[in-house]
């Protein structure tokens, strides 16, 4: 057992010492002119390469696999015997060469995961009883318990902020790289890391149960969950090896040629077979996990390629979710001061619309904390009435206007109208008696939306479909404004599903988006379910892509990338035939032989590898967006 | 008895053989109900019967083969 462990922890000699040895063969050859010294020289390089091949064999043929190292054994072994020194020589160095190049290229299209997991903490500093800290194993911390994070430290569980501040970096749960201030109250992740501040945590979730946990699973089962395709492919890899030792066995008994048995055994390795769809892959996942999209394995990939119908939930979907003043429309006295009046009156209530008001005037910087209110009344179902400063203020719909005696003219009353008809609900403001100001909230529709449904138009999107249960009137206007074909508004969440099995029966591959919550039927239901800007566990176990950040530029990332990764896939296994059917029409015309065909394989594998690599860089140019900016000098 | 599920985190796998090799040989195993080999995380995943074996065990059968195993968990 310690032979076989020091075998394996010096691979890399061992391959270096083979090259060695072959090239000293050579030289010996030709430049002493002694073919023993070579032949001897090759001999050794030979045993010495093939040990741990033949180990690998043995492991596996004691699990009852026939694997490609038994394949190679074989043939190296044979072609000892009859005393081809070189063919086995170079065959083996080959062999571990190519497995050597191999893992080097294979980690890098895995890096991008691994750099993911990288960033789970591994220790977390516990507050004890007694008010002093310990320094524990991330497995150890229990829900409750009170952990301590400085500045530069990574959080290491999901939890509440119970003292302290600061800001931290989300960027591994939301994708987006920004600085998020934290109070006292506000939720952390674990794997985030804190910029600058001072936070102590209680835990809500630790160890596995943690969002960050869980999307290092299943980015990891991503990689590993095969499209059909590869289960193909693998399926057949498993009888393809030992039906080509079968094969060899046969090929010897018609031929009576040694040799070419043993060459059969070498060329029939399934090697950027095996390998070339599952990189592509792993590339392909691996590029959108670095950008916040989670998409779960090649069968994901694959039919997300296929996709050719979008339908998409309004709220907190193509609208932002949050209701905002949208529009203030001013007829009298300035702007601000009318804010100002309003925010204050609003100020006095809780009503939603009233909230919306105050948040708006706090971002305009409208000061209104200051103003003296002498008195105030709620009119039911119509608004609020204040005196301020020794003016009467009207903060209401209409009907309160028409029962303070505040007309409207016409322009007004169109204004009003049209407001209406974008679907928002409007506030109208009188100061002293006159109208002051139309103020229009409604869900803000996300200003990135209508260009970015049309890359998704560009990349192949036949049919962009929403479906609502808003409105008719605000559905109309979203939809008008981002330009979506299709608009079911006022339906209840098993009506959504209804429509999007009619698109499937009408034969078009549906892609449903929303936001992972309240959706979660529509996006079983789709081919693709997709869930955006939300991490949660509903969504991230009900859909087929998860949007970690809550953007549309995500979503033509995914797409994107899921055309390019299957567009890679297949090149994969087109290189991978050819280099088949190349070394079969090599076999039977003669030129190939066992070291070249160990050659033209090891390379063939690199290529596929290479293929894939591409695909991690993929989206790098278009993620920043090229505005050209137009120069002005100044002299 | 029990079932427990073991997570073993093995330095990366780079042969798909190497897989089909781990997947028989914990799974000829007494007591492992079903395992999964993850590829390209280098993990192996199985669903084994506490009295018959243990975590232990199959990271003895992981290193017979020749794999080094970094890290072993048990979850209930």
């Amino acid at each position: 057992m310690k032979f076989q462990k020091f075998i394996q922890d010096h691979n890399h000699q061992i391959t270096l010492l083979t090259a060695i040895l072959i090239v000293a063969g050579y030289l010996t050859k030709y430049g002493l002119g002694s073919t023993t010294g070579e032949a001897i020289m090759l001999a050794v390089a030979s045993i010495i390469a093939a040990i741990p091949i033949v180990i690998h064999a043995y492991q596996a043929l004691r699990v009852k696999v026939v694997s490609i190292e038994l394949l190679v054994s074989i043939a190296v072994i044979g072609s000892f015997i009859i005393g081809e020194y070189d063919e086995s020589a170079i065959v083996t160095f080959l062999f571990l060469f190519g497995s050597y190049l191999e893992e080097r290229t294979l980690s890098k299209t895995r890096q991008s995961i691994k750099s993911l997991t990288e960033m789970a903490p591994t220790t977390a500093t516990v507050v004890q009883a007694d008010g002093t800290t310990e320094e524990v194993d991330v497995d150890d911390v229990d829900e409750g318990d009170i952990v301590l994070v400085k500045t530069g430290g990574s959080i290491p569980v999901d939890g509440k902020v119970i003292d302290g501040h600061g800001y931290t970096d989300e960027s591994v749960v939301t994708g987006e790289s920004r600085q998020v201030g934290k109070q006292i109250q506000d939720d952390v992740f674990s794997g985030t890391m804190v910029s600058d501040g001072y936070l102590k945590i209680q835990a809500t979730k630790v160890g596995d149960d943690t969002t960050f946990a869980k999307i290092i699973e299943l980015v990891e089962d991503a990689q590993d969950t095969k499209s059909h395709a590869e289960k193909f492919i693998d399926r057949f890899a498993q009888y393809y090896t030992p039906a080509v030792l079968v094969i060899a066995l046969v090929v010897f008994l018609f031929s009576r040629d040694f040799k070419l048995a043993i060459t059969v055994l070498v060329l029939g390795c399934p090697g950027a077979l095996v390998i070339g769809a599952p990189v592509s892959n792993v590339a392909g996942i691996g590029n959108g996990a670095k950008r916040g999209i989670l998409v779960k394995g090649g069968e994901a990939m694959d039919t997300f390629s296929k996709i050719d119908t979008f339908v998409f939930d309004k709220t907190g979907t193509l609208t932002t979710g949050k209701t905002s003043v949208s529009t203030m429309k001013t007829y009298k006295g300035h702007r601000e001061t009318t804010l100002a009046l309003v925010a204050k009156v609003e100020s006095l209530s809780d009503h939603p619309l009233g909230r919306a008001i105050v948040t708006y005037a706090d971002q305009q910087g409208a000061n209104f904390q200051t103003l003296n209110v002498t008195d105030n009344r709620t009119v039911k179902g119509q608004g609020m009435i204040a005196e301020i400063d020794q003016q009467t203020v009207l903060a209401g719909n209409l009907k309160l206007m028409q029962a303070q005696q505040v007309p409207l003219n016409d322009e007004q009353h169109k204004d009003l109208a049209a407001l209406q008809a974008t679907g928002s609900s409007v506030v109208l403001v009188a100061v002293a008696g006159e109208l002051a100001a139309l103020i229009g909230i409604s869900d803000i529709i996300r200003p990135e939306v209508a260009t970015q449904l049309q890359q998704l138009r560009n990349k192949g999107a036949k049919h962009l479909v929403m479906l609502t249960g808003d409105n008719q009137a605000t559905a109309d206007y979203v939809a008008q404004t981002v330009g979506i074909d299709e608009v079911h508004a006022e339906l209840m969440p098993e009506q959504k599903v209804t429509f999007v099995k009619q698109f499937q029966q009408a034969g078009r591959t549906v892609a449903f988006v929303g936001d992972g919550i309240n959706d979660s039927p529509s996006i079983a239901t789709a081919d693709i379910g997709i869930a955006m800007g939300s991490g949660t566990d509903v969504a991230i176990e009900t859909s087929d892509v998860v949007l970690m950040q809550s953007s549309f530029e995500a979503l033509v990332h995914a797409y994107g990338l899921a055309k390019k990764t299957v567009l890679n896939t297949k090149e994969n296994i087109t290189i991978a035939i050819a280099v088949v059917a190349f070394l079969l029409i090599g076999l039977v015309a003669g030129f190939i032989y066992m070291a070249s065909g160990m050659f033209v394989h090891e390379a063939s594998i690199l290529v596929v590898i290479f293929n894939a690599m591409r695909l991690i860089g993929y989206g790098h140019a278009t993620s920043v967006t090229p505005t050209p900016v137009p120069r002005t000098t100044t002299k | 008895m029990m079932t427990k599920k073991a997570i073993l985190q093995l330095d990366g796998l780079t042969c798909p053989s190497c897989m089909q090799k781990i997947e028989h040989a914990v799974s000829n195993q007494d007591g492992v109900e079903t395992v999964k080999v993850l590829f390209n995380a280098g993990k192996v995943k199985a669903d084994f019967d506490d009295a018959k074996t243990s975590a232990a065990d199959l990271a003895q059968v992981v290193t017979k083969l020749g794999y080094t195993v970094e890290k072993v968990k048990v979850k209930d």
